[in-house]
This record gives C-alpha cells, sequence and structure tokens, in this order.
C-alpha cells in the first residue's frame, strides 16, 4: 500500500486544558494546532474545568481550522475522524466528541473514539517511524503517571504501574507554588534546578523498591513543604535552586529507575517516555544514561508533540484504522477514566 | 430550502429538519422531521443519532442542510455546549452558516401564546433563567437569571420547567404541569422560529454560548501549613 492509499486521519483532543487538532497519514505528521487556555488557569493554581471547557467550545473550529491549512488539506480531504473519548475533564471530553461526530456525519467518514493515554504513546510514530513490538511507556504528565507495556497501540497495551495519589507534574505545580514559583510548574522548577545542587538537599524517593512499578508524589510534596517551613522560621531566603534540583532528582530518579526496571524485567528493549514532564530536560538526561547502561533505546518524541496535541489523536487514530478495528457509533459516551487497555473505546 | 435546528440546554435533547419551497415566504415554512427526548445526563450520545435520524425521515442528507440554527441557552453549561460544538463543527464542515436562538424564545414560539407571558427554565442552584414576552414571538427583555421568589411576575403567566419546578413562586399556585407546557424547547419550534425569520430578512443572533454566570473558582489561599505533622 503506498502511502497515498492511507487515510487522511483528523485527530481531535480536549481531554483538559489544550484544544488540539492534527492531520495525520499512516505515521507522518501533516499538520498540527494547539490552542491552550493555560494562561486563564495560572491565577487558579490548576486547570479550572468549566473554564477549560468555555475555551475549548470558542477554539474548537478555528484549530481545526488551522491544521488544516498547515496541512494544506481541505475537510473534504478528511478520511476519517479520531477523537480523545477519555480519560479527561467530562465537560472539556465532551466538546471534542461533540465536535468530532459533528466533521465525522457532515463528511461522512468514520469516527475512532480513542483513548488519550495511549495517543501519548502513539504520537512517537510521528517523529520516530513506527514503534517496535513491544515497547515499555512512561507517560507522564499534569494528569498522569504510568508505565506501560505496549504491545500493539491499537490492540494491546497493559498497565504495569500508576501513581497512587499525585502526577508527577502536579507535584511540579504545587511544589513550584511552595517555593513562589510560576504555574505551571514544570519548566521553572527545571530552569531553577539548573542552577541548584541536587545533592544540597535530599528528599524522600516515593515507593523506592517496593518492587512494583507504581509511583507516589504525595510525601515528597509534603517533605518540600515542611522543608520549606521549617526554613521560613530562620528566617533565611529560600535556597529556591537547590530546593528544585532536590526534588526534580528525587522525581526523575524514581521515574526512570522503574521505567528502565520496567524494560529489564519484561526484557523489552524500547523505551518511549512521554506526556508534558517528558519536555523536562533533567528526566531525559537521566533516562538517557540509564537506558544507555541498561542496553535500552530510549525514544523521546520533541517536546510539542509530548504535551496535549490533536496529532497524537490522529496517530492513534490511524493505528486504529488501519488494525481494521470497527469505527464508532454516533452514539459514542465519552469516559472520564477510560482504562488504558482499551486504546479504542467501546 | 432545509434548516437543521437542535437545542441541548434543557434536560430535553431535540432536533428537527424545518422546509420551506424555494422562493417561499415565511408563512411556508414546516417542520419535515423532529424528535425529542428528555435524559439530562446523556446530551452528548444522543444528539448525533437524532441529528442523523431526522435527517433520514426528511430524506435528506447532511449535504442538503442550507442553515443551522442552534439553541443557545441559557441553560446548564456542559449540555448546551454540546450542541453549539455540534452546530459550529457541522455549519464549518458543511460550508453553511450558523445561527443562535435563545432556548427560552423556542420554549415562548411553541407555546403559541397571543399575550404577555414569562417563561422560566432550571438554572440549577435553585435559580431560573427567565424573561418576559408580549406573544410567543416577542421578547421584551434580556433573559436574567435569579431566585424565583425574586422574579417579578406582576401577575403574568409563567410557563416552562421553570415555572413547573417552583409552582409557589412562579405557577401562582397551580400545581398542574399542563399549565406551564411547554417544558422544554422543541427543535421544531426553535427551527421554524429561525427560518421564519431569515426568509423575513431578519437578522438571527450568532450561535454564542449564553452562559449568564461566570465560571465558579476561587483563587487559592496560602498553603497548608504541614508542620505539625512532625513529630
Amino acid at each position: 500500500m503506498s502511502r497515498d492509499d492511507l487515510p487522511l486521519v483528523l485527530g481531535i483532543e480536549t481531554s483538559c486544558d489544550e484544544t488540539g487538532a492534527g492531520l495525520v497519514r499512516g505515521c507522518t505528521l501533516l499538520g498540527e494546532d494547539v490552542a491552550s487556555s493555560v494562561e486563564q488557569h495560572a491565577r487558579f493554581g490548576g486547570v479550572v474545568p468549566e473554564v477549560a471547557s468555555r475555551a475549548h467550545l470558542e477554539a474548537m473550529v478555528p484549530t481545526v481550522r488551522r491544521a488544516l491549512d498547515k496541512a494544506g488539506a481541505a475537510p473534504s480531504d478528511v478520511d476519517a475522524v479520531a477523537v480523545t473519548a477519555g480519560p479527561g475533564l467530562a465537560g472539556a471530553l465532551l466538546v471534542g466528541v461533540s465536535a468530532a461526530k459533528a466533521y465525522a456525519m457532515a463528511l461522512d467518514v468514520p469516527l475512532y473514539g480513542v483513548n488519550h493515554l495511549v495517543g501519548h504513546v502513539a504520537v512517537d510514530q510521528l517523529e520516530h517511524g513506527p514503534l517496535p513490538k513491544p515497547a515499555v511507556a512512561l507517560l507522564v504528565s499534569g494528569g498522569h503517571t504510568s508505565l506501560l507495556l505496549v504491545e500493539d497501540l491499537a490492540t494491546r497495551v497493559r498497565s504495569l504501574g500508576d501513581t497512587v495519589d499525585d502526577a508527577a507534574g502536579e507535584a511540579y505545580d504545587k511544589v513550584a507554588r511552595l517555593v513562589g514559583l510560576p504555574y505551571p510548574g514544570g519548566p521553572p522548577i527545571d530552569r531553577a534546578a539548573r542552577e541548584g545542587d541536587p545533592e544540597a538537599i535530599r528528599f524522600p524517593r516515593g515507593k523506592w523498591g517496593d518492587g512494583t512499578y507504581d509511583f507516589s508524589f504525595s510525601g515528597l510534596k509534603t517533605a518540600v513543604a515542611r522543608w520549606v517551613e521549617d526554613a521560613g522560621r530562620t528566617g533565611e531566603d529560600l535556597p529556591v535552586p537547590d530546593i528544585a534540583a532536590g526534588f526534580q532528582e528525587s522525581v526523575v530518579d524514581v521515574l526512570t529507575r522503574k521505567a528502565v526496571d520496567a524494560c529489564v524485567d519484561n526484557g523489552v528493549e524500547h523505551l518511549v517516555i512521554s506526556g508534558g514532564v517528558a519536555a523536562n530536560s533533567r528526566l531525559r538526561a537521566l533516562a538517557a544514561e540509564r537506558c544507555a547502561a541498561a542496553g535500552v533505546e530510549l525514544r523521546v518524541p520533541r517536546p510539542k508533540l509530548c504535551t496535549d496535541n490533536g496529532a497524537m489523536i490522529g496517530a492513534l487514530g490511524a493505528e486504529v484504522a488501519a488494525a481494521g478495528l470497527p469505527p464508532s457509533r454516533l452514539d459514542l459516551a465519552t469516559d472520564t477514566s477510560l482504562p488504558v487497555e482499551l486504546p479504542l473505546a467501546p | 430550502m432545509l434548516l437543521l435546528a437542535f437545542d441541548t440546554a434543557t434536560p430535553a435533547v431535540t432536533a428537527a429538519v424545518c422546509q420551506a419551497p424555494e422562493g417561499g415566504g415565511p408563512h411556508t415554512v414546516r417542520t419535515a422531521a423532529a424528535s425529542s427526548s428528555v435524559d439530562a445526563r446523556r446530551h452528548g450520545e444522543l444528539l448525533a443519532p437524532a441529528i442523523r435520524d431526522v435527517l433520514a425521515e426528511a430524506g435528506a442528507g447532511p449535504g442538503d442542510i442550507a442553515h443551522i440554527a442552534v439553541g443557545v441557552g441559557p441553560g446548564p453549561y456542559t449540555g448546551l455546549r454540546v450542541g453549539l460544538a455540534t452546530a459550529l463543527s457541522l455549519a464549518d464542515a458543511l460550508g453553511v452558516p450558523c445561527h443562535g436562538v435563545p432556548t427560552l424564545d423556542a420554549v415562548a414560539y411553541a407555546s403559541g401564546r397571543t399575550g404577555p407571558f414569562i417563561a422560566a427554565s432550571d438554572a440549577r442552584r435553585k435559580e431560573v433563567f427567565w424573561a418576559r414576552y408580549a406573544d410567543a414571538s416577542t421578547r421584551t427583555g434580556e433573559i436574567a437569571v435569579d431566585r424565583p421568589a425574586e422574579v417579578d411576575t406582576g401577575g403574568l403567566p409563567v410557563i416552562g420547567h421553570g415555572a413547573a419546578l417552583y409552582p409557589a413562586a412562579l405557577g401562582g399556585g397551580s400545581e398542574e404541569t399542563a399549565a406551564f407546557e411547554p417544558l422544554y424547547p422543541s427543535a421544531s419550534a426553535l427551527g421554524e422560529l429561525a427560518l421564519r425569520r431569515l426568509l423575513a430578512g431578519e437578522d438571527l443572533d450568532p450561535p454564542r454560548p449564553l452562559y449568564l454566570r461566570r465560571p465558579d473558582a476561587a483563587e487559592p489561599s496560602a498553603p497548608k501549613r504541614v508542620g505539625q505533622w512532625k513529630a
């Protein structure tokens, strides 16, 4: 089958605070656009669902239009529509799913309601080509911290472990607030940490060596809060770079150790790291170091594809369509906690 | 000329295809197919199949639609956005104009009343959305959100689900639901109202949601103290 025989898939993503649309053919990204409402959430210190939903409705059609323009495509060129059916915020998901159904119905093309988490893995194919089977994937974002065993993107994905409390990105946001850095906390902590000494303050490693692939960041966050409070009593200026570096080292140490262990234990030679926190420079560096030592090939998509976007949903839609799975029906429901074992929503 | 209409701003999910013969005036408008169901929790699942079904019943396809009219609320936000996201995306894909109609105007229009009245819908949080009408097709003021007891009915009859929910404050004491009908908008009324106005050369509202309230969100207070946890 030549490349032009593959369907042109419009991917739509609205699970959190990013409105995304992407045009994908096979493993090729033709054009994508993202509108973010992150600035509207900043003063609240986290995503406000109603604010996000309102922003999605305003941004939906313009974002699809910009993605089509970048791809040099017209709506009538679209062969299938894929959309995030879950997991995510209920009201936010509904905007994207409603829009996707409308585009699919108007264009008379198949609709695929797909899994946001698996989309984060599938997007790597747009950067590095077909994903070797099997692969382990580490998804780290503001809403998720998951280790997955991916035998087939469209049909066989298994959860190896998950966070038992906060997501890694959530811990970054909370710690940023504790030390007076802005929301979202990932980029400013990453920057501050580069000026600090990661050994200066030793913070605890949650669920370190507990024999599972699960994570915990709540205790770490409390340890940072306690440290900051104690320092406040002495009246000294907070050593923000050292706190950021110590906190970040604790997070990425556990993430990379468990991810590499999951590869070694399962005899898997390929690790994908994706999600918003995959943009973190220390995570990338330590993962590269440990993967090299363990003989594991590391694949990390470029930062723009790691955060929420429509291209990742288009990429998974293309995979699901290629697998010949039946399209979703027009009464497709959103599922705020769609399990990762279901790349295509039931 | 075909106009596709739908509304999801109340517990009802309603869709209709309205039509007028080429060159026909406002009086030639009629409904070719319509469907309504009441299920406040499944707007996202019910709307698209309802649109597909009314189009099929009218013997039309998406490509036959010349205009789209959608209820713009006010109403519970999550359901409201299902209709608007669907309308905006359909209109974009089909390259046809999309118009907004206040949901209460569709309730009022379906009442067929010739004298003054008030239409009210459920705004949740023990409040109603309401507006005054001179007759079924003439609203005489802005739509407001208030507690039922704060609505100055001026002795006018009140129709709609809002009146049925709060009969003591709005229903003149009546417990007969029939006195408040229609409780919900019908896409048939919404579509006929929109198409008649279009054929009469009148402007319709843009397809923008009427929220009438700001999002609930509080700025965070100072971080909780954790020191007491220390031994």
